[in-house]
């Protein structure tokens, strides 16, 4: 493993989703998932790994979850995938995330490339858009929330009606 | 009385209303100056459940959750 960072804490598991406090281990869930999988029939495993670039003169990005609706979003795609003969998996980090690690995996399943090539492309788009995470970037060890680079939900501006 | 929580970036404690629909918790927090600008832009959950319905009927004890615009990843 490059880097001194100390190895992130996992804060919990439930089917296929987990969250942890800072970096991903990125090689342990790979292969822990490679293995879990190991005798399901699935031709097709693609993993997207979303890691914190330098830039801007950030330190670290943070992020905050709401969990509840994290998991019931999650769940969603569970279902989708499962009616494709798929199987979707994701990891991620609540606190702070220093540049050159990890924040974000996920990965989808599938008896053969194609299903598994479209749903990873729907399943990032649509966590980009309806995760319930939060982004802050960290400079001078202070957290700015990144407004410019983030997504009104489905659904946004119903309270703003007369 | 219902709880309406801010998630994420928003400044503001949990607030605690009277309310029986979401449009009555819409009014009240239109008034608010410190969560009136944020309310174009955030989606709605009620009791951890997303939702589009204004008319939504809230009972005493629910929980309504505030959520501004996201990015994970």
């Amino acid at each position: 493993m490059q880097g001194t960072e100390s190895p992130s804490c996992l804060l919990f598991v439930v089917v296929d989703m987990e969250l942890y406090h800072g970096a991903l281990d990125v090689k342990e869930i790979f292969n822990r998932w490679l293995e879990d999988e190991n005798s399901s029939n699935y031709g097709a495993y693609i993993p997207f790994v979303g890691t914190i670039r330098a830039e801007d003169n950030i330190e670290a990005l943070s992020f905050d979850i709401y969990e509840p609706v994290l998991q019931s979003w999650f769940d969603s795609w569970v279902k989708k995938a499962e009616s494709r003969g798929a199987k979707v998996k994701m990891a991620h980090a609540i606190g702070d995330v220093p540049v050159h690690t990890s924040s974000y995996i996920s990965a989808v399943f599938s008896p053969k490339r194609r299903v598994a090539l479209e749903l990873i492309d729907e399943f990032v788009e649509d966590f980009k858009a309806n995760a319930p995470i939060w982004k802050y970037d960290v400079i001078d060890g202070k957290r700015i929330y990144a407004e410019d680079r983030s997504t009104p939900m489905s659904g946004s501006g119903l309270l703003s009606q007369k | 009385m219902v709880k309406v929580e801010f998630l994420g970036p928003i400044n503001q404690e949990t607030l605690e209303i009277e309310a029986n629909t979401l449009a009555d918790v819409a009014n009240a927090l239109q008034e608010i100056e410190a969560v009136s600008s944020w309310l174009e832009k955030c989606a709605v959950a009620v009791n951890d459940e997303m939702t589009n319905d204004l008319n939504r009927v809230l009972n005493a004890g629910d929980r309504v959750s505030i959520l501004p615009p996201v990015c994970g990843g």
